[in-house]
């Protein structure tokens, strides 16, 4: 259809006079919208990349390594060069320009020992699952059928797996490096001024006080996202178009430049449908090197696909770390100081920012309590192991688990209920905005609050009556009841404080709007969700600040063609700092397109008022729909002199703070003393997140990082065996829970707004891994806690209980006092504590 | 090579294909039908689940020449006449999805739940999902939402 420019100005000029077009009667925040996203989802026409195919496609198969840790002695390809319908075999050797390289953007310190990660390894495989040789052939199915052919000679070199053996430096990971650890770093509250001294503390504590000393691991998982990871390139034309299952095209894009020398504005990299992340997409990977880097090659585009099985073995895992916690308090259960000394096992390299997720606990282990004196000591190690970066909460979960154990201990030494002990030590919401001893301003929060709520609604003190009853009785099932009041910092980040910790980026966020002349509104956002549901909530914001129909607004994303400008979603940011971008485009559409409704309604700019989509002249029923103006000015036929004909707007948007949610989260574990099983009986959560911009997709977001945390607590853990092999390697052996492991839960928020971005929002992806951990843990602690049993190590499996119930049996089990030993007169081992904490076998 | 004649959501298709190619494989790169996805390489997963003959079945488990003669349903064939099927209603009423790499095989199943006990207790729901794996939503509003299908399908 055609319009001729007379014409537009007449549905102009009609449209002007007429009734305004929505009456934006109920705001869209706080909403529970269904998605915009679904309609595609559950019909089936999805854009994965594994779904693409372009003309002339070839496919790729990886060569892997199945040793930890070899020199490569040669790579025979002729086999697999002379199968059928295959175009090219290639090994390292075949690019001497290199293809790129794995950056690690965060090296926590000048000194880091960061080997080079190199996407293809010609000399020496450090890891199980590295890639040595890859094969390009006209199907997936030829491809893999002739890497089978490709015939490496490897010579094995001594291996080291675990964080604790590698901290003693006998065998090397990458023996060039002379030593296996990468990085120390320290935040002490007396050197930074933000608190006493930590040693100090605890010297008073033990001659007065109480000291409580734990050692934690935190097993290693695996985010282990549905969609296996797929990268697509298409080297034709003048610029490449790379198609990646990712979290992050930005900086995708980004490295790719700076690594292979490509101009980034030749490349154009695409997240279509992306099928989860949590963290495991954050990263630049090899395969995506290779995957250019062969598509370059033969001119021709190319698609790689992973199986699950190399997913599970090569995409970066998570956590994996030792802690060694002391906690120093005065008799009534005051803390007066915690020093947290962690080992961190990073894998064989320092992954994008592998080395700075353990160093995120630096500012959370002293969560939401007033600790005078703090001190984190964080080592990072290197293993022959995957290489371990961000997993849903990222060095959050690690630090609430640490000190919610912590807190619970402390409980129990002091003999009074664990919400007691936490409320004596927490911040009261009268005293915010307050300083922690780790330096972070928390602008708001309401401990009190939420506790309350979570209480009322889990009928805590029923079920505290019950566990009475039940250890009365000595029933073989017991009750325990698990707290957990976390906080965490999202949000990521003011660039300032992210640029004083060396991090490689900013952590601003873009957003730009586009009126278009029909009325319709895109949205172009720089972060890239993949199931966080952001064209529905942008659209809301979008909606109700406009004043436009939800339906009108669409949401574009994950195309650094379109979307130009980003950083992309990891870190609970999305919402807080990318939200806030929109909001800030919006308002700078509002205050642009004001000039041209004053000039086409004749009037003052200043006399002028906007609301619901329209601006009137104070006063008068005289007024202009927003959207009307965005036709005007494409005519441009009449707009103020001194102006450009547009109102679109892009805005940046960079915080001056974090954020920082809280919520208390309540678990009830039964546990069968007799078989070691457990059943989650009731689980609720009152999150404090500030604003919800759409209730519907919180709710989602917090039962999904609730199973991750109980998954870590109860049945994931990634094993390597004694070669470095991964033994849970597939589906069969990585267990993650199915529906019928879960239970429904209660979920509900009570509201501190942030003050960090107009809308209060805090972010919430994160929340419920972060928080839910050591609620299970603690939970089945308390119901064996009269056993003498004061730790269970992760993954609690029914056999782990059993077996901690069964060295209890050994001990005193009415004794109160073995359930907290005391080991502050020899050094705490770093060995498996064991079900005792004494050091026993498992 | 062999000769197969295979009904795929109401549209019949005749191909010859490699005898090992798996149902999953066929659908997707020989027909296109790319609503029905592969998350893994062990039948844990569920991701890949379509109705053979009104049954659901994980299409990674069965060889496409298994399928030959017999009617397969995917994903892509539950809407009628642009009219959501109960089940997929369910799913966007109830936020039933979040990444939605899971949904197409989550659906498929749980029609086949209802098709066995079409007033499944919350137990029964968990119990017949529990061969189909997501990571999102912690299954809450799944089984929610299989409840609520089965409710309006009283």
């Amino acid at each position: 259809m055609s319009v001729s420019p007379d014409a537009l100005v007449e549905i102009a000029e009609e449209v002007i006079d007429g009734a305004p077009q929505d009456d934006g009667a109920r705001p869209e925040i706080g909403n529970r919208r269904l998605r915009k996203e679904d309609h595609r989802l559950i019909t089936g026409r999805t854009r994965w990349t594994d779904n693409i195919i372009l003309p002339g496609m070839l496919h790729l198969a990886m060569v892997r390594s199945p040793h930890a840790h070899a020199k490569i002695v040669s790579i025979d390809t002729d086999a697999a060069k002379a199968a059928m319908n295959v175009l090219g075999v290639f090994t390292a050797a075949d690019f001497p320009e290199g293809m790129g390289a794995c950056a690690n953007a965060w090296p926590i310190t000048p000194e880091q020992v960061t080997p080079d990660h190199l996407p293809m390894i010609g000399d020496r495989v450090a890891c199980a699952g590295e890639i040595v040789a890859a094969v390009v052939a006209r199907s997936a199915a030829a491809a893999r059928d002739a890497a089978e052919l490709v015939d490496v000679e490897y010579d094995e070199l001594p291996a080291v797996f675990d964080a604790l053996e590698a901290m003693k430096d006998e065998v090397l990971a990458h023996p060039d490096k002379g030593t296996n650890k990468s990085a120390f770093w320290q935040l002490d509250s007396a050197s930074a001024g933000s608190g006493g001294d930590v040693e100090e503390a605890i010297a008073k504590a033990r001659e007065d006080g109480i000291v409580i000393e734990r050692e934690y691991r935190q097993q290693r998982l695996i985010p282990a996202f549905m969609e296996p990871r797929s990268t697509v390139v298409d080297p034709t034309g003048e610029q490449i178009t790379m198609w990646s299952a990712t979290q992050v095209p930005h900086i995708l894009r980004f490295l790719i430049a700076a690594t292979t020398g490509i101009p980034e504005s030749k490349v154009r990299v695409i997240a279509p449908d992306v099928g989860g992340g949590f963290g495991g997409k954050l990263q630049t990977t090899p395969e995506e090197f290779i995957t250019l880097a062969v598509a370059r090659r033969l001119g021709k585009p190319v698609k790689y696909t992973e199986t699950r099985s190399e997913s599970l073995v090569s995409a970066h895992h998570g956590r994996d770390q030792y802690q060694k916690l002391t906690l120093s308090a005065t008799k009534d259960g005051t803390v007066t100081g915690l020093k947290v000394d962690l080992i961190a096992n990073l894998g064989a390299y320092v992954a994008v920012v592998g080395g700075g997720v353990p160093v995120l606990g630096a500012w959370m282990f002293n969560a939401i309590y007033k600790f005078p004196a703090y001190q984190f000591n964080c080592q990072t190690v290197l293993t022959n192991t995957t290489w371990v970066d961000a997993y849903r909460g990222a060095g959050r979960p690690e630090a609430t688990f640490g000190i919610e154990r912590m807190m619970d201990e402390l409980a129990a030494e002091v003999g009074v209920d664990p919400l007691e002990i936490r409320e004596k030590n927490w911040i009261k919401h009268e005293e915010f905005p307050f300083t922690s001893v780790a330096g972070m301003t928390y602008d708001s929060g309401n401990y009190e609050a939420a506790t309350a709520r979570a209480k009322d609604l889990f009928g805590y003190d029923e079920l505290r009556a019950e566990q009475a009853a039940r250890r009365e009785s000595k029933d073989p099932v017991q009750l325990g009841i698990g707290v957990s009041t976390f906080t965490e910092m999202c949000g990521l980040a003011p660039s300032r404080v992210l640029g004083s910790l060396s991090y490689g980026a900013g952590g601003w966020e873009n957003a730009a709007i586009r009126m278009l002349p029909t009325g319709k509104v895109e949205v172009i956002t720089g972060t890239s969700p993949h199931g966080q549901g952001h064209e529905t909530a942008w659209s809301q914001i979008v909606a109700d600040r406009l004043g436009v129909p939800f339906e009108d607004v669409e949401v574009l994303h994950g195309d650094t063609q379109v979307a130009y400008k980003g950083l992309d979603t990891y870190g609970s940011r999305s919402l807080v700092v990318g939200g806030e971008a929109v909001v800030r485009a919006a308002d700078k559409v509002i205050e642009k397109a004001k000039a041209f409704a004053a000039h086409l309604l004749e009037a003052n700019p200043d006399d002028l008022e906007f609301a619901g989509g329209r601006y009137t002249v104070k006063g008068t029923d005289q007024g202009v729909g927003i959207t009307d103006v965005a036709l005007a000015t494409f005519a441009s036929h009449n707009y103020p002199e001194g102006l450009e004909p547009g109102i679109d707007a892009e805005a940046t948007f960079d915080p001056d703070n974090f954020s920082f949610p809280h919520g208390t989260h309540l678990c009830a574990m039964e546990v069968d003393t007799e078989t070691g099983e457990t059943r989650m009986r009731t689980y609720v959560c009152v999150d404090d997140i500030g604003n919800v911009i759409n209730p519907l997709i919180v709710e989602g977001q917090v039962h999904g990082g609730l199973v991750q945390g109980i998954a870590q607590a109860l049945w994931e853990e990634a094993i390597f065996d004694d070669n470095g092999t991964l033994v849970t390697g597939s589906f069969v052996d990585y267990t993650l829970p199915t529906a019928a492991d879960t239970i429904s839960f209660v979920t509900e928020n009570t509201t501190s707004p942030a003050t960090s971005n107009t809308l209060g929002t805090k972010g919430v992806g994160e929340a419920g891994t972060i928080a839910s951990t050591p609620a299970v843990v603690n939970a089945i602690v308390d119901a064996l806690r009269p056993l003498g049993i004061h730790d269970i190590r992760m993954p609690c499996t029914p056999e782990r209980v059993w077996r901690a119930i069964v060295s209890a049996g050994s001990h005193d089990g009415a004794a109160a006092d073995a359930a907290q030993p005391h080991f502050h007169d020899h050094a705490p081992s770093n060995a498996d504590p064991g079900a005792t904490g004494e050091g026993s076998a498992q | 090579m062999t000769r197969i004649t295979v009904t795929v959501d109401g549209s019949t298709f005749t191909d010859d294909v490699e005898p090992r190619t798996l149902l999953v494989h066929y659908l997707r790169e020989t027909l296109g039908k790319t609503g029905t996805v592969i998350g893994c390489d062990t039948s844990n997963c569920g991701a890949c689940t379509v109705h053979l003959d009104g049954r659901s079945v994980k299409s990674c488990n069965v060889l496409a020449v298994q399928a030959d003669g017999h009617e397969v349903t995917t994903i892509e064939g539950l809407a009628q006449n642009g009219e959501l099927h109960p089940m997929q209603r369910a799913f966007h009423e109830c936020h039933a999805l979040q990444c939605g790499y899971c949904t197409p095989g989550m659906i498929m199943q749980a029609i086949d739940i209802l098709k066995d006990n079409p007033d499944p207790s919350e137990d029964e729901i968990r119990a017949g999902l529990e061969g189909n794996l997501c990571r999102c939503t912690g299954y809450h509003n799944i089984v929610k939402a299989v409840a609520a299908a089965a409710k309006a399908g009283e």
